[in-house]
């Protein structure tokens, strides 16, 4: 095991974790207002899919695109297609109270469909040949400053990755700060505890709970965003990966106790064990396929260790999962 | 309480809860609901394509069942639909969000493929089905019964362990297929005894897939009587509705759950072993290709009514084969089957509103529908 391989390593597992870190953060703040939302796989192929087609009808339209303008049309078009899939999420889980976890499934299975039928056909639909392909926005967003710092094993570990892996730190401490320390999110947290105290209490449950999920989702989408703009270089590939992707996204909720900041911790460990097998020399195909099995055992393990502790604080929002009805009591 | 609602208006809409309604209502409902979808749908084939739907809804019946073979295809696939939504049902009617059936899928099916791959010849076809049957029944069994114990004794979230039990079982997949590979270098376990049909289903009355409709609509009747007739069954019901009452009644819940799930996952595995034996003879990651999250609608859609799942089975699978049809004939790909199966589901699940609640225009009589 080479030091260059520790630093493969270590990179790998940061922009994997920031995958499912944007996942995790946004399905924090829609768990707290209570709805458990198995979408999440969905919206992030809903934020991948739309940033992509979004950067790519700007670039297959101008020949010398302006990488601003590249970089804005993807990063709103990825953040409001995944929050209107929240919206859809919303209105039947909230305003029609339909099941929370059949409605989420639902819209897992919907925005796969979405994704891979636009990802697989948008070019063709174009009139282009092959692979859709977004070179210059891809680019923005894998954009680094390690070249201009010069300052070797520092560099590669901690300046050689683009924004949006910075933004995922940003995005989980201030959703830390907005959870604990104001009064909206406090506010939000009683509608995830307790809707009817909350709504006694004059908060607006409806509102707030609508706001979560979109919001959430739509963060959780740039995930989805993350990985077809960095992760797979501006490109589609119809293997299936966001899709479990998403789903340890949502383990990730639950391995971080609900709390943002465990989730960057969180998901830096989730991308180190699944990479894990590129470190372990003289590995057959087969044994990779049992290693990459590890974020699973993990989860399943924290999953049963919580539950063994049952501690207080750990648990997750006590209305997590159900409809709130202000005239069912 | 009308008193005080004098000094503010009325709010334009009000929802109360129904306290009942009549069958052929919540039918009607259902049916406004499900051709509201097509027609959205419809929309969006339409901006895709520029297509005339009705043009589009003719060809996807001609995908479905345009030829023999085809409406061969869409029966086998609607029963391997309808098996896992009876194996789901027991375990979502006592509220334990199975969301796992995935993996039990996949684990039957590589137990099956590995009986077929290194005992076809060596044991009668005959003997070998039934001998995989049991295996895949007991490796589902074993996937489900591991987060149903957790579960029963320490409350362990059961929708994530079986979530996360799913993958478990993709990467064994993964593992077998680079173990079993044929021909080496093609990432594919290649159709298993493709000359000698060994482990294959016999073909009865002249169809290969006889066999899969034969034991999938035992299950379903059986599931049905198991859920309505039997004691089990109804401790199943009791524990679903409310585990306290179950307790105070004497119902052994950890029991139940154990058994109910280990009863779940068993059938699920026994798709895994239709799946391989009965239709794809290989096994892949996409043996289950997503039909476990699917199912999981099924069964939740009919209320766990299995005669009323293989309705909703047969039209997903339907508007699936249809999908693929229009995919092929118009230069699209078949993700749009699930699009259109998305945007079903969403109509379906939307009406369960108005099946349960009344809207009240302001003005409107309070009486109503009592």
């Amino acid at each position: 095991m080479t030091s260059a391989q520790i630093i493969q390593l270590l990179q790998s597992a940061i922009q994997f974790g920031t995958v499912i870190m944007f996942g995790a953060i946004g399905e924090i703040l829609t768990e707290k207002s209570g709805n458990l939302n198995l979408g999440v796989p969905g919206i992030m192929y809903l934020g991948g899919i739309a940033g992509l087609a979004a950067s790519f009808f700007y670039e297959f339209n101008n020949p010398d695109p302006n990488k601003l303008i590249c970089l804005l049309l993807s990063f709103l078009a990825a953040f409001l297609a995944s929050a209107l899939g929240g919206l859809v999420y919303s209105f039947l889980t909230i305003t029609l109270r339909a099941n929370q976890n059949v409605t989420g499934l639902t819209l897992t299975i919907f925005g796969g469909g979405v994704a891979n039928f636009f990802g697989g056909g948008l070019n063709t639909m174009a009139g282009g040949v092959g692979q859709i392909s977004v070179a210059t926005t891809s680019a923005v967003y894998r954009a680094n400053i390690n070249n201009l710092t010069n300052l070797g094993t520092v560099g590669s570990l901690f300046f050689s990755y683009g924004f949006m892996v910075y933004l995922a730190i940003i995005a989980a401490v201030v959703m830390h700060f907005f959870l604990n320390r104001t009064r909206k999110g406090l506010n939000l947290r009683a509608v995830g505890e307790n809707p009817a105290t909350a709504d006694a209490a004059g908060i607006n449950v409806t509102r707030y709970k609508y706001l979560a999920t979109c919001i959430g989702a739509g963060i959780s989408g740039l995930g989805g965003l993350y990985y077809t703009m960095d992760y797979i270089k501006g490109t589609w590939a119809n293997d299936g990966t966001i899709e479990s992707l998403g789903w340890l996204a949502v383990a990730l909720v639950i391995f971080a106790t609900w709390r943002s900041v465990n989730a960057i911790w969180g998901s830096y460990l989730f991308g180190l064990l699944f990479w894990v097998y590129l470190v372990i020399p003289n590995l057959g195909r087969k044994d990779i396929e049992l290693y990459k099995m590890l974020p699973y055992l993990v989860t399943i393990a924290v999953l049963i260790f919580i539950s063994l502790r049952k501690k207080q604080e750990n648990q997750p929002p006590a209305s997590l999962g159900l409809a709130y009805f202000r005239e069912e009591r | 309480m009308n008193t005080v609602m004098q000094h503010t208006k009325d709010p334009l809409l009000r929802i109360a809860k129904r306290d009942g309604i009549a069958r052929p209502w919540a039918y009607t409902i259902r049916i406004i609901a499900v051709l509201l979808s097509l027609v959205v749908s419809g929309v969006f084939i339409f901006a895709v394509t520029k297509l005339n739907p009705l043009q589009v809804y003719e060809a996807m019946f001609d995908g479905a069942f345009g030829t023999s073979r085809r409406s061969w295809v869409t029966i086998r696939d609607a029963m391997m639909l309808l098996c896992i939504g009876v194996g789901l049902a027991p375990a979502f009617k006592m509220k334990f969000w199975n969301i796992g059936a995935e993996g039990q899928i996949l684990v039957g099916g590589i137990v099956t493929a590995g009986f077929m791959r290194f005992f076809g010849g060596s044991i009668s076809t005959p003997a070998l089905l039934v001998i995989m049957a049991v295996m895949s029944l007991l490796a589902g069994c074993v996937w489900g019964v591991i987060p149903a114990t957790f579960k029963a004794f320490w409350n362990t979230n059961e929708t994530l362990f079986t979530l996360m039990m799913n993958y478990v079982a993709i990467q064994i997949t993964s593992y077998c297929v680079a173990l079993w590979e044929n021909p080496v270098g093609s990432n594919t376990v290649g159709v298993i005894n493709q000359q000698t049909k060994y482990g294959w289903f016999p073909s009865i009355f002249g169809q290969a897939n006889t066999l899969n409709v034969i034991l999938v609509m035992l299950l379903t009747v059986g599931m049905f009587l198991y859920l309505k007739y039997s004691k089990q069954g109804y401790e199943i019901t009791v524990v679903g509705d409310s585990v306290n009452t179950a307790r105070y009644a004497g119902i052994n819940v950890k029991k139940v759950t154990i058994r109910t799930m280990a009863i779940s996952g068993a059938i699920c595995g026994l798709a895994g072993f239709i799946a391989v034996a009965g239709a794809s003879h290989t096994i892949s990651t996409s043996t289950a290709g997503g039909r476990g999250f699917t199912a999981i609608i099924v069964a939740w859609l009919a209320q766990f009514n299995t005669f009323v799942m293989i309705l909703i089975s047969f039209l997903l699978v339907f508007l699936q084969k249809g999908a693929i049809q229009i995919a092929s004939q118009f230069n699209l790909n078949d993700y749009a089957s699930n699009i259109i199966t998305g945007i079903i589901l969403f109509f379906i699940l939307g009406s369960e509103f108005f099946i349960n609640y009344r809207v009240i225009l302001r003005g409107g009589k309070e009486a109503d529908g009592k």
